[in-house]
């Protein structure tokens, strides 16, 4: 696997991201922000956690219009997987490859801590290690993660299937009380219609068997390429 | 021109922010007759230009582009100087 990872003014986890694809004997393509190529034979692209642009205007939204975009996007055409963790998450949101948007947490705080979250598709190369309706343990750090999308954006996700994770308990129960930061039907990830973007707040590269969080998170990458 | 554009959260949208103010202005500080606290940001732009019609173009151009998000965001503007 050959993985591209962007990093922008202020992002934190592009070596994190590098780490996991390395941990799966993939290549590591490290690109800057104001790069304006990303060769073809590249098999993901990671758009890491972080604060890119110290989240001025709104979370994304200064990255966004990086001159590294315009190759996000082209890619994006090409059907390259791309993943937008946190961070990247609300880039991928604000470049419009992904509907919905990243709002401040219900509860106004950053929340670093683990979270169960239920495979809602596993019909996806970045969930196919998983199956339907089984829970994983993956760390959240986050203070705009409340995913909001309105009842158009939802019945659009719905009918495409576009669900990819939602926050549970640990017996799975999705509600307001296994909901940690707000997020509309708590929802984690979600795909593009091709499911080959995905966008998650939960940090995977943070769960690949160096630590406390476990190794979910590494089974997020291990099926690209 | 001196244009001034404030930007809010759309009715719908969790104002987190514009909560956490009222529920101190009412609870700690007890302003009981205070409430629907709305927090949002306003930019303050200079525009080379004294065509109305032509700043509404520019101001809409730049929101629809850049400085707002439609999907949680409304905007308006008004000419101030």
């Amino acid at each position: 696997m050959k993985a591209a990872i962007i990093t922008f003014p202020g992002s934190n986890c592009d070596r994190d991201s590098g780490d996991a694809i390395k941990k799966l004997n993939g290549d590591v393509k490290n690109i800057w922000y104001k790069d304006n190529h990303i060769n073809n034979d590249i098999d993901l692209i990671i758009l890491p956690g972080g604060f890119s642009y110290g989240d001025y205007l709104r979370s994304g939204a200064l990255a966004s219009v990086a001159p590294i975009i315009n190759e996000v996007k082209r890619h994006a055409k090409r059907g390259v997987h791309i993943i937008g963790i946190c961070n990247g998450f609300q880039i991928l949101t604000e470049i419009g490859l992904l509907k919905g948007a990243l709002i401040r947490n219900k509860n106004l705080k950053f929340i670093c801590r683990q979270v169960a979250l239920k495979v809602c598709n596993d019909n996806s190369k970045f969930t196919s290690s998983f199956y339907n309706d089984q829970i994983i343990n993956i760390p959240i750090a986050n203070m705009d993660g409340n995913y909001f999308a309105d009842s158009d954006i939802l019945k659009y996700h719905e009918d495409n299937n576009n669900i990819a994770l939602k926050y549970c308990s640990n017996n799975g129960d999705i509600n307001q009380d296994s909901n940690p930061n707000g997020s509309v039907n708590n929802i984690a990830a979600i795909f593009d219609n091709s499911k080959k973007i995905m966008g998650m707040m939960p940090h995977p590269e943070r769960a690949i068997g160096f630590n406390d969080y476990g190794s979910d998170g590494i089974n997020i990458f291990s099926n690209i390429g | 021109m001196k244009v001034r554009i404030y930007i809010s959260l759309k009715k719908g949208v969790l104002d987190t922010q514009g909560k956490a103010i009222e529920n101190l202005l009412v609870k700690d500080f007890n302003y009981n007759n205070i409430s629907n606290i709305c927090q949002g940001k306003f930019i303050d732009i200079n525009i080379d230009e004294v065509d109305k019609a032509k700043i509404k173009d520019i101001v809409d151009n730049i929101c629809d582009k850049f400085l707002v998000n439609k999907v949680i965001e409304d905007y308006n503007f008004e000419i101030i100087s």
